[in-house]
């Protein structure tokens, strides 16, 4: 059973790489790639943001912080020269491991808070970034910005390595939510998600796996912001560090279904580019806003666990129902060996 | 029983243990001796600290002062992790399963500090024999069974650590007559093979029939220790904490179990 459903996974999972990873060869217009680019960076952010908000169960509202923090790492390392161009990705695992272990003394104090005080606690943080990147002239030059080198790219490719490095981003988000998800990790999540004393109890080193997954969602999130700072070419603070962007990638994480592997992914993919073709239709009006809150208040109308988890929900009910009937006509024959036999098939597990 | 050994192995001692929540003291010095397969059950007022002392014995809670050894070894400064890993069993008063997980994955987790997943299968399958519920309910989410039910899966979720020493807080809490009696017969068949009970119970004459020895704990000292029996037919305990309407000859008392 569960075999099966890892190898349909698999599929899904090549599929779905496999087009975005064609899209820039099999050409077609230029808005189309500049749109994919910032669907996969939300799709990416977001995902990161799932493994601390959705897994854990702590809603980060601050993990901007972490993204500016990338992306003036990067404009500070990279002002003067990127080389070839290429090299400054070979530099994003150096900051993604570098602002997780910073990440790590701020994780340790927010999450001694929960739920919605640990909300807050993490938007104050924001807000304390927001300001040392406006005050902090010599580092981040303040309200005038910061640039990065623009790298020597073709002009007819220039996005695409900017695209691929997202890209890979998203897959490595990915593959951190379905490693966690597999393994004693991400059960040491499930239970710090559902009670923290619980999970004492049965012996889940609670605070190591909470810093772990902070570390690693702060980490991949400044990764992110890495490549965003370099794609723009220069970074202001009210942009580095927008709270648009924590409120985006949470809500993409809540309207696909928060905690799965591709919920987040789901809801990028139906927001952005809905944002986008609102602002499109709507023009320079604000009521591409009011629109794109309908389509994320209409969804949490209906699916209120977001889009994947109700659906499943309602998949299994169904399939329970068809179950219901069958087992009531062999409930006579089950009842005789009920205790050992389903024991030694599930072992098998 | 070990109780009837001469010379009964000590499992657990705990002495002048002094603990509490915030600024005041909850236990002021308390003193107990457990031996190694015996049931002892602590009542008392509440407030009085019975739960308390699970938590110290556990690792909820340090001790301000006073050691805890649990095989001759001072476990007053470890974790709970450390001290499931030694083979101490806490299942707490409240609801402590996960309701979202089946009552397969809830046993399971019982293994968590595992790592030996044939070791951990082993066990799923010894106890969901000891505990029909378990296969027979296991697919359903915990959260969906009755108080009662869930009290049977959170005593099999206990065993997964093949542990020396369960504490119990008040198994009983919240269930009907019938559930109450097969949650302590359950509590008698851990003891059988030589595992040690800790538990508190309000229901003291359910408890006290059950146990070997109990300890009657009051405003955070153990006031009185005697055999099961000894308690029951105790005109104070029997006063202070069976209920004087409900005095009577301690058969009836012990059958009403």
């Amino acid at each position: 059973m569960k075999r099966a459903i890892s190898r349909f996974g698999l599929l899904r999972v090549v599929i779905f790489f496999g087009l975005l990873i064609l899209v820039p060869i099999l050409g077609g217009p230029v808005w189309l790639l500049n749109m994919l680019i910032f669907t996969v960076m939300y799709a990416a952010l977001s995902s990161s943001w799932n493994l601390l908000g959705g897994l854990a169960g702590y809603p980060s509202l601050g993990h901007v912080a972490f993204f500016g923090i990338g992306a003036y790492a990067f404009a500070i390392m990279f002002q003067g020269s990127v080389g070839d161009g290429f090299s400054p990705f070979l530099a994003l695992p150096v900051v993604g491991v570098a602002v997780a272990l910073l990440s790590v003394p701020i994780g340790w104090v927010s999450m001694r808070t929960r739920a919605d005080v640990f909300a807050i606690v993490t938007i104050t943080f924001l807000f304390i970034t927001q300001t040392l990147a406006f005050n902090l002239n010599s580092l981040t030059g303040g309200a005038q910005g910061k640039s990065v080198a623009p790298p020597p790219f073709d002009v007819s490719t220039y996005d695409w390595p900017f695209y691929y490095a997202m890209l890979a981003l998203l897959a490595v988000a990915m593959g951190i939510s379905f490693y966690f998800s597999r393994s004693k990790i991400g059960l040491s999540l499930a239970t710090v998600r559902a009670d923290e004393d619980k999970a004492h109890g049965v012996g889940v080193r609670v605070t190591a796996v909470k810093l772990i997954a902070f570390a690693v969602s702060s980490g991949m999130v400044a990764m992110v912001g890495c490549v965003w700072a370099y794609y723009v070419g220069f970074i202001y603070p009210q942009f580095a560090v927008d709270p648009l962007i924590t409120i985006g990638m949470v809500l993409m994480a809540f309207l696909g279904g928060r905690g799965t592997l591709w919920g987040p992914v789901l809801g990028s993919f139906i927001l952005v580019p809905a944002q986008e073709f609102f602002a499109q239709t709507f023009g320079a009006s604000e009521l591409y806003l009011l629109a794109y809150a309908a389509v994320f208040l209409v969804i949490m109308l209906f699916l209120p666990r977001g889009i994947l988890p109700s659906i499943s929900d309602r998949l299994r009910r169904r399939r329970l129902a068809a179950e219901g009937d069958a087992r009531d006509a062999a409930q006579l024959s089950e009842v005789q060996d009920a205790s050992k036999s389903p024991v030694t098939s599930e072992v098998a597990r | 029983m070990a109780a009837k050994n001469s010379t009964p192995e000590l499992i657990l001692q705990i002495s002048e243990v002094t603990a509490g929540y915030g600024a005041g003291l909850i236990l002021k010095g308390v003193n107990l001796d457990v031996a190694r397969g015996e049931i002892i059950c602590l009542i008392g007022p509440n407030g009085a600290g019975k739960s308390t002392v699970l938590k110290t014995v556990s690792g909820l809670l340090r001790p301000r002062s006073g050691a805890v050894m649990f095989r001759g070894e001072n476990i007053s400064a470890l974790t709970s992790r450390e001290r499931l890993s030694r083979g101490v069993v806490h299942v707490p008063q409240d609801r402590s399963l996960f309701p979202a997980m089946t009552v397969w994955e809830n046993v399971a987790m019982g293994a968590f500090i595992l790592s030996d997943q044939a070791l951990l299968r082993r066990r799923l399958a010894e106890v969901a024999e000891l505990f029909p519920i378990v296969a027979k309910r296991r697919s359903a989410s915990a959260g969906s069974l009755s108080g009662g039910e869930q009290k049977q899966v959170e005593l099999a979720r206990s065993l997964m650590l093949d542990p020396a020493l369960i504490l119990l807080d008040e198994p009983s809490i919240g269930l009907d007559p019938r559930a109450r009696s097969s949650v302590f017969a359950s509590i008698s068949k851990l003891a059988e093979d030589g595992r040690t009970v800790l538990l508190v119970e309000q229901n003291a004459r359910s408890g006290l029939a059950v146990a070997h020895r109990a300890a009657v704990l009051e405003a955070g000292v153990v006031a009185l220790t005697g055999t099961g029996q000894e308690l029951l037919n105790d005109p104070e305990v029997a006063r202070l904490y069976l209920g004087a309407s409900a005095r009577g000859p301690a058969e009836t008392l012990a059958k009403s179990v």
